[in-house]
């Protein structure tokens, strides 16, 4: 085994340090101003072929072979420097893959550009009140217009992230009624900009309200092409496959783990803690599983990078990392003792935030608990592993519709 | 960048794994189980013959990853015999200058001088009956290679760990050959080997509770259906397997770290070793309680796995004492 990324991606490393001493100096720049030189640095990072890498030239990408050393070095060089990567969000992470792989010609011109430049903002529009971890069970229906044009669209979805920065939407609607289950759904993509559809913000419980919350949208005869469907119609689950297994791959990030673990021993030494045998042992038992974790984020990347299957092994990865952030919760937690009296600014969320002390972990004490939710909540984790992980037989329930879970 | 195991080393996991079935099946268990040797002089041949020996070797192509990889499968099997002692007394003999403990390589290397590991201040080791040498000492003290005979004294007890008896064993006066001061830093490295050995033991220990779970869950029937279709004992079996799985990788990466000397070293070397015994008594407790009856019998043999994770567990330092190091390691 070898950890080291080789000569030639060294080299590599040196050409992208260069470009962003070049490149990248944001300087005083605030506001508009900002933006628009990010813009413009995004545009010349995606000229040299660091960004939208796997997105071909003439939608806007830098269309690169795939070569996984190469993009670990850019995403290491950047954030060394930080400096901007892909714009990300759920239309680069899922609208655009899908597209990719799904979409009409028409649909990749007229939205993978915008999206990756940061004027479109995808709402993923799958839950409903009566559908989440039976995401099949959609009932938000969609019906044709008389003249076969257009699809009109009425019912409610709930738990939309970024619901009120969002322009457009990818969703899973109800178009066959009479089809089996999985049979009936169709995915489209819709402009929220439009008055058949109105959003709520939606309050969390991490105290956060207003524009920085999930959010429910009502759909009222709200409108969309039909050539702005993806797939065949009664295709959408298995379109909405392709999304989740982007989804999937984007959750899990070890760099993030390691920081987070990090900042918690530097929560024990400010709060006085770090000598206390029992707080060293529970720090060090979580860091065998953040390393646990590191350790196995590199070998599924060294597979990736040899075209190898990994196993089962992929599919643990979320609930190691959700698990693992309930650990860190509950320590954090024994360790700012009084100051979870305090409400921290700002709470959960991007408002101002001021200097904040160690009851700014309230945070991940509670954000923690949406990994446990979104994207598959545990249990659905649970099943996966074992049944397509370990092989054991579906649940008798489940079994009766297949591919039922999401 | 490579951080998954090459054609090689998968080759070399199926050759022991196939030796290990082959002269190492559960009646063979059962029977040494219930027997007085400590020592199973066939399956050691057998994994003898397979040139394990000289995998630490200072020249040897491979490495204590290899070695790792070796012990992995050893522990899945509960195979018998001072593997881990045998490997370590090769490495820390063959990078020693003593004459008088280097006569002694070549045997060691094909297995007809049989080493047991003594290290730390435990009195208790692992076949020692069978050994001809000793590899003792400490982080403290440094290594040395003590010959069977006068001065050892062995006093055989009931073992728990039943397919690696242990006696109880004193020094005083035995000969013996210096192989490190406690400041030469291979005496912190065979230290930190014997961790990461350790903890590769443990790992494939875990992996075989969890994949023998998963498999009677497939089979055993109750309301009709097989039991692995619950999602009770499913979600337990993927807990199983969540626990012991991205668990491996912290074992590569310290056997890595070693080959390729790497600052940390000796702190994953403890990581994995805390992390890994955890594992495993987590392990083999789940797996006793996902079988029912059948897993409390003594019959169907997983309490040699258990009782093998108890042993794991406590030699050569529990999993808080390592986690100590590692937070003093870490400078916290
Ligand atoms: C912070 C956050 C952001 C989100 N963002 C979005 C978004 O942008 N777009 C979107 O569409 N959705 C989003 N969601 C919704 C999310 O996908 C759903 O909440 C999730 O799929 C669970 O569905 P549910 O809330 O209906 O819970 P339920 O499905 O009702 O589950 C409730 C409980 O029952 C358990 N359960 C359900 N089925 C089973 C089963 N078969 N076996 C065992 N246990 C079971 C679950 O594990 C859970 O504990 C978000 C959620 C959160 C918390």
């Amino acid at each position: 085994m070898d950890l080291s990324y080789g000569a030639e991606a060294e080299a590599f490393r040196a050409e992208v340090r260069r470009f962003l001493a070049d490149n990248w100096q944001p300087a005083e720049r605030r506001g508009a101003e900002l933006k628009e030189f990010i813009r413009a640095f995004r545009r010349a990072g995606v000229e040299r072929g660091y960004l939208y890498r796997s997105v071909p030239r003439r939608y806007g990408g830098s269309e690169q072979p795939v070569d996984v050393i190469r993009a670990q070095v850019i995403r290491e060089e950047f954030g060394r420097a930080r400096a901007p990567l892909e714009v990300g969000g759920n239309g680069v992470n899922m609208t655009v893959p899908t597209l990719l792989e799904k979409g009409t010609e028409e649909q990749r011109e007229l939205f993978i550009r915008k999206t990756i430049e940061g004027d479109y903002i995808w709402g993923q529009g799958y839950s409903e009140p009566g559908s989440g971890s039976d995401l099949a069970s959609v009932r938000t229906k969609a019906e044709l217009s008389p003249d076969g044009t257009r699809w009109i669209i009425n019912g409610q979805k709930i738990w939309t992230s970024q619901g009120m920065q969002s322009t457009h939407m990818f969703m899973l609607v109800r178009t066959e009624p009479d089809a089996a289950k999985h049979d009936g759904i169709t995915y489209l993509l819709i402009d929220l900009d439009q008055p058949g559809i109105t959003r709520r913000p939606i309050r969390q419980m991490t105290g956060e309200q207003g524009a920085h919350t999930f959010c429910e949208f009502f759909f009222d005869n709200a409108e969309t092409p039909v050539s702005w469907q993806v797939g065949g119609r009664g295709q959408g689950w298995y379109v909405s496959r392709t999304t989740l297994k982007h989804e999937r791959a984007s959750i899990g990030s070890a760099d993030g783990l390691g920081n987070q673990f990090r900042k918690l021993v530097d929560l024990a030494r400010e709060t006085g803690r770090i000598g206390d045998p029992l707080v060293r042992d529970s720090l060090a038992r979580i860091e065998g599983f953040v390393l646990a974790h590191r350790y196995t984020s590199f070998r599924l990347f060294s597979c990736a990078a040899a075209g190898e299957d990994a196993g089962p092994v992929q599919l643990m990865m979320k609930l190691y990392l959700t698990e693992i952030g309930h650990e860190m919760a509950l320590l954090a937690q024994e360790l700012i003792g009084e100051y979870a009296f305090i409400e921290p600014a700002g709470a959960g969320g991007r408002g101002p935030r001021g200097v904040r002390g160690p009851e700014k972990w309230l945070d991940q004490i509670m954000g923690s608990l949406g990994n446990s939710i979104a994207g598959g909540a545990s249990n659905i984790q649970r099943n996966i592993i074992g049944e397509r992980g370990l092989g054991l037989p579906r649940d008798l329930a489940l079994a009766l519709e297949a591919g039922a879970e999401k | 960048m490579r951080f998954h195991l090459s054609a090689e080393q998968i080759a070399i996991q199926d050759a022991v794994r196939g030796t290990l079935a082959d002269c190492w099946p559960m009646d063979r268990l059962h029977a040494f189980a219930d027997g007085a040797d400590d020592f199973d002089p066939a399956s050691w041949e057998a994994l003898m013959a397979l040139g394990l020996g000289g995998i630490l070797l200072p020249d040897s192509d491979m490495g204590l990853l290899d070695a790792a990889l070796v012990n992995e499968v050893a522990g899945a099997a509960a195979a018998p015999g001072p593997l881990i002692g045998q490997l370590l007394a090769v490495a820390a003999v063959a990078r020693s200058g003593n004459a008088a403990a280097r006569a002694h390589l070549d045997a060691l290397v094909a297995g007809t001088t049989v080493a047991a590991l003594a290290l730390g201040d435990s009195p208790y080791v692992q076949c020692a009956r069978a050994a001809q040498v000793f590899l003792v000492g400490s982080r403290e003290s440094g290594l040395a290679l003590v010959e069977a005979g006068a001065g050892v004294v062995i006093e055989p007890v009931q073992p728990t760990d039943r397919s690696r008896p242990v006696s109880r064993v004193t020094f005083e006066g035995a000969v013996r050959h210096e192989l490190a001061a406690a400041s030469d830093p291979l005496t912190a490295q065979i230290c930190d080997a014997a961790l990461v050995l350790v903890a590769a033991d443990s790992l494939g220990g875990a992996l075989h509770c969890t994949d023998i779970s998963v498999a009677y869950a497939k089979e055993r029937e109750q309301f009709g259906q097989p039991i692995g279709r619950f999602q009770g004992l499913k979600h337990q079996l993927a807990h199983m397997a969540l626990d012991v799985e991205p668990a491996r990788a912290l074992v590569w990466y310290a056997a890595y770290a070693h080959d390729a000397a790497l600052d940390d070293a000796p702190r994953a070397a403890a990581m994995a070793k805390a992390h890994l015994c955890d594992v495993y008594v987590r392990s083999t407790r789940a797996a006793i309680a996902a079988h029912g009856g059948i897993g409390y019998t003594w019959e169907y043999g997983l309490n040699y796995w258990l009782r093998r994770a108890a042993f794991n567990r406590a030699w050569l330092g529990s999993p808080a004492q390592h986690r100590a190091r590692a937070a003093d390691l870490a400078g916290w």
